[in-house]
């Protein structure tokens, strides 16, 4: 087929497109993966009892906010890593100072912790299953944001892996956050960072299968 | 290189809107952009920059709706060429090792720029390997130049399952010339 041919071909089944609709599309499948996870964490894992009382705590707070403002960054970054040519700009720097902050209240909580108290702050009761259930509550929210890459055309293909998996693991932490009884900055610090990063990884490994267009 | 962004972009809005006058003009530059774009970065495989324009030209159409309308256009034409030009290499250095080259490039002088137009890997041969209800849709809108609402009378789908057709039909057919290149 010539050139010519072809063009004529795509001007003949251009269709408008409309940005609305493309982004509903997307919220819908969003939807689904948070649905999803709410699930995993909800049915399978169920909610802390102690959550009505938890939510009085400052604590609760912190870690509610950390989550959730590590999520928004993480989806626009990967909203960024799924359209060819586009830039992080400041979003990882901003990613980081998120961490950083947090840090800093886990370091300051330690610090004013006596010795003795020091080690249950930074452990808790769960650390060993901590990041493991956090990847296991992400793991539809990954799903549902490989299949809106798939329709969208990133060009670093790694990058956008690990780009939704980060962006799955921290609206997972948070969803995750409804079932776990931890509230002690250094352990939120330490453990759910793992947990988001755990999807992530995942995520670099498969990207260029996954995504390959 | 620079494209002639502000013209490119603005035909660029227009086809988003649906004008056909305004893609056609818009594939035409686009076309000539990539061609110079890809001659420059593969002086040495020639023969390869037909079939890649025509396969840049269908992942554009497939992924126009990725543009951002507030962003400049060059960025997202280069990102797409530079992405789709690094997996034909990749594939090529592949295939390569394993049957090493027996053409070796004998023609120096093969008539390449003479038959600039025409690629190897034949897209109406592979519009041929899809089902009915892609081929048909294509066809009628393409080669008899029908209107969606004809087409859909002719060949008895409704008009959003013509849509449907023509578009999934052009992706499938981008993910076909991608194996066989």
């Amino acid at each position: 087929m010539r050139t010519e041919d072809l063009t004529a071909m795509l001007v003949a089944s251009l269709e408008p497109i409309d940005p609305r609709r493309t982004k509903r599309r997307y919220i819908i499948r969003m939807t689904g993966g948070l649905f999803g996870a709410l699930c995993l964490a909800g049915g399978i894992l169920r909610l802390n009892p102690s959550l009505s009382r938890d939510v009085l705590d400052t604590a609760f707070w912190i870690r509610e906010v950390f989550c959730a403002s590590v999520s928004v960054l993480a989806v626009l970054v990967m909203g960024r890593l799924a359209r060819p040519g586009s830039r992080l700009g400041l979003l990882p720097a901003s990613i980081a100072a998120v961490v950083l902050i947090m840090w800093t209240f886990g370091a300051t909580t330690l610090l004013s912790a006596s010795p003795g108290n020091r080690v249950p702050l930074l452990l808790g009761t769960t650390f060993a299953v901590c990041p493991f259930l956090i990847a296991f509550v992400a793991a539809p929210l990954f799903f549902a944001f490989v299949c809106i890459l798939k329709d969208l055309a990133p060009t670093r293909l790694r990058w956008a892996g690990a780009g939704a998996g980060f962006a799955a693991g921290s609206i997972g932490a948070l969803v995750y956050s409804l079932h776990c009884p931890e509230l002690a900055a250094p352990f939120i610090g330490v453990w759910y960072l793992l947990g988001m990063l755990i999807p992530t990884a995942i995520g670099a490994l498969l990207g260029a299968r996954l995504l390959h267009w | 290189m620079q494209l002639q962004e502000e013209r490119l972009r603005s035909l660029m809005l227009q086809s988003l809107t649906g004008d056909a006058a305004s893609y056609r003009l818009f594939l035409g530059e686009l076309t000539a952009h990539l061609r110079l774009f890809l001659r420059r970065r593969l002086r040495r495989l020639p023969e390869e920059i037909e079939d890649l324009v025509q396969e840049l030209l269908l992942a554009i159409h497939n992924q126009r709706h990725t543009y951002d309308a507030t962003q400049p256009l060059t960025p997202w034409v280069h990102a797409i060429a530079r992405y789709k030009l690094i997996d034909l290499l990749r594939r090529r250095s592949r295939t390569d090792s394993l049957n090493d080259s027996l053409d070796d490039r004998e023609e120096p002088f093969a008539a390449t720029d003479f038959e600039a137009s025409e690629a190897r890997y034949d897209i109406a041969k592979l519009l041929h390997q899809l089902p009915d209800r892609q081929r048909l849709p294509i066809q009628y809108v393409k080669i008899e130049g029908r209107s969606v609402a004809d087409t859909a009378r002719r060949i008895g789908m409704s008009e959003s399952a013509v849509k449907i057709g023509i578009h999934r039909g052009l992706k499938a057919l981008a993910a076909k010339l991608r194996s066989v290149a």
